[in-house]
């Protein structure tokens, strides 16, 4: 995790040979962590000042950011397309739900046991995502996304065709122990639920922060641009490809494990097709290239129905033509969004904002 | 025994679509290197389309004419409109062009028509003819036969005879030189991709009838499968789609007949994994390639 220190050596050198106050810019791993610890801190106030239905917002957007950073590395750093990632997250949640099942129907109560199933998820999921991503190294482009395509779309197929083990059509539901009692007998549900999901949020980007500046994050890159050029370099082009579908596959069980506990049940309709799609526009929109584009496109997965609600509220329709419009308007705002953002502005939200922020530095710096 | 019979004759009608709409990937793919992601949601449209004209004339064929017309209408706008502007960078740039476009249809079906299951009747009967104790085909299935092949017959005298078919060839095999030596590539692009949509809005139309019925989803698994059939044929080459549709619809009426159609997405997953991971080229990838 820390070969960074090591190869960025001469880039941090040339920045700042000042010495000591560098320390935390020198080293990529330290400064992570205080971002981390920022966060955190953040978190845990705005928790406190947000009513119980945003707390559980805040927590879904941490549940989708674990899935969409993943899906950045995998997309945007090492350039495999995923349609399956919906798939994945299926994966994560029915494992939580199985294991959880499993504890209360031993009898077995204890605060750990949702890390336990939690951890199962990212297993389970590493373990699929290790047998997805070894067909993928060999495929390109739209074959890639042609097979994760028919992952996404079979995957509730199998949830239906073992309805014994999954519940079928309807799914299963997520037992989940309320929060522990140190923290009070009337801490809400809610922050609780944003405390979980933003700790297992917050420790996901650590680690892929890290990741993606470390030697194996240029290695995703390398490939992502020039496949023959890496394999020249000595990156062994395969075995990366794997890797970073392994690791974005775990980090979508955990996204998607996150979201079962926060629903409380799972079923396949939650994750349908139309879910996979949304998390490739949301990095897509947030920016391809980088982690921070996750960010927006998780927070957009959260906000964009909440918006569209209130804006079909503005118009008085009946009940059934409104039920059609809020279905289906942030679909539609999505798709035009997507088609939009990729001829126009590649690079999304996040790269506007850098471009505008180079901007406004230029013009400060005549 | 009569099963078998049964079984194989319902494969190839169900074959007979994948083949049309793994037909219609290929050209687009021919023409412009593009998968046309949005090949389902964009026959889904114009069977809707024929959906409404059906009910407002009360005629199917009325309707079914509609849907080719909107079919061809369909594809040329995408390309005029939306994917003439995709840059090339990446491969993936298209594909993500191509699943907003299914976003924006769906959502906009949805909003028109509601996200119910519509009726979607037949032409004609769909109950088998029997001869001699053996189940074959209904006179629905033969229909299926005779449209498919028509448009097989079409487009392959289409290609191989015409002028236009010609210079269809030259702008997607040699865009620069063609373009110098007069042919109107930008054109020949769009009339690819109309008459790929065309194809795919006859699929749509023979498909939806057999499933469940008019659903802005209802072309996702056919989508898939069809894919599927175009990856098994090889995406470079038209009879290849033909064989490749052939050979899933077989696949898949077996599989839903002796073990169950739960498990036919599953069987269809197993197969497209099986062929991209021993002949990602296709079954028919060396002949193609002798030919071209």
């Amino acid at each position: 995790m820390n070969a960074p220190t090591r190869v960025t050596a001469p880039a941090s050198a040339a920045v700042g040979s000042a010495g000591r106050g560098n320390r935390l810019r020198r080293s990529t791993l330290l400064r992570h962590l205080a971002v981390a610890l920022v966060a955190a801190l953040l978190l845990v106030a705005a928790s406190y000042g947000l009513e119980p239905f945003r707390n559980f917002q805040l927590a879904t957007v941490a549940a989708y950011l674990c899935a969409t950073a993943g899906l950045t590395v995998l997309t945007g750093l090492n350039g495999q397309l995923s349609l399956g990632h919906g798939a994945l997250m299926a994966t994560g949640a029915y494992t939580v739900a199985l294991t959880q099942g499993r504890f209360l129907d031993s009898g077995v109560t204890s605060g750990w046991l949702l890390v336990v199933s939690l951890l199962a998820s990212v297993l389970v999921t590493v373990a699929v995502g290790a047998v997805i991503g070894l067909a993928a190294a060999r495929l390109r482009g739209p074959y890639l996304a042609g097979l994760t395509l028919a992952v996404a779309v079979v995957v509730p197929a199998v949830a239906i065709t073992f309805d014994g083990v999954f519940g079928g059509e309807q799914g299963l539901s997520v037992p989940v122990e309320p929060p522990p009692l140190a923290l009070g007998p009337y801490f809400p549900y809610e922050r609780w639920q944003a405390w979980l999901a933003g700790a297992a949020m917050l420790l996901t980007m650590l680690l892929l922060a890290n990741l993606v500046r470390s030697r194996f994050g240029r290695a995703l890159r390398a490939v992502r641009d020039d496949e023959v050029a890496a394999r020249l370099a000595g990156i062994h082009v395969g075995r990366t490809q794997v890797l970073a579908f392994v690791v974005s596959a775990g980090c979508a069980g955990l996204g998607g494990g996150l979201l079962a506990v926060l629903a409380q049940s799972v079923s396949p309709g939650a994750f349908s097709l139309t879910l996979s799609l949304f998390l490739l526009m949301a990095i897509v929109i947030g920016g391809l290239g980088s982690l921070a584009g996750a960010v927006w496109g998780a927070v957009l997965l959260v906000a964009l129905p909440d918006l569209t609600h209130s804006v079909t509220e503005l118009f008085t329709l009946s009940p059934s033509v409104a039920q059609r419009w809020e279905g289906n308007l942030p679909l539609a705002i999505f798709g035009v969004t997507l088609i939009v953002v990729m001829i126009a502005a590649p690079g999304g939200i996040h790269g506007l904002l850098t471009r505008a922020g180079r901007l406004l530095a230029r013009r400060r710096r005549p | 025994m009569d099963r078998f019979v049964f079984l194989t004759f319902d494969g190839l009608a169900r074959g007979a679509v994948y083949a049309a709409f793994a037909l219609a990937l290929v050209l687009i793919w021919r023409a412009a290197r593009i998968v046309n992601f949005a090949q389902g949601a964009m026959a889904v449209a114009t069977a809707y389309v024929a959906h409404s004209v059906s009910t407002a004339t009360g005629s199917y064929w009325l309707g079914f004419v509609a849907a080719l017309a909107a079919g061809l209408l369909l594809g040329a706008v995408v390309d005029v409109a939306v994917m003439r502007f995709v840059g090339h960078s990446s491969p993936l740039n298209a594909v993500i062009v191509a699943l907003g476009l299914v976003l924006v249809i769906q959502a906009v079906l949805g909003i028109v028509y509601g996200n119910e299951f519509l009726p979607a009747p037949a032409p004609f009967d769909r109950t088998a003819f029997t001869a001699g104790g053996l189940v074959l085909l209904s006179p629905y299935d033969l229909f299926v036969f005779g449209a498919v092949g028509a448009v097989v017959l079409g487009l392959a005298w289409m290609f191989g005879r015409t002028a236009i078919g010609l210079r269809m060839r030259a702008a997607a095999f040699a865009p620069e030189v063609s373009r110098l030596l007069g042919v109107n590539v930008g054109g020949m692009l769009t009339l690819g991709w109309a008459l790929a949509a065309g194809v795919g809005a006859l699929a749509g139309m023979l498909v939806i009838p057999t499933e469940l019925g008019l659903h802005p989803h209802a072309m996702d698994l056919v989508f898939v499968s069809a894919f599927t059939a175009a990856v098994v044929g090889g995406l470079d080459s038209p009879p290849g789609a033909v064989i490749g549709g052939l050979v899933v619809g077989l696949l898949l009426s077996y599989v839903s007949g002796y073990v169950g159609s739960d498990v036919t997405p599953l069987a269809v997953l197993a197969l497209l994994l099986v062929v991209l991971l021993t002949r990602p080229g296709g079954l028919f990838a060396g002949v193609a390639a002798r030919h071209v």
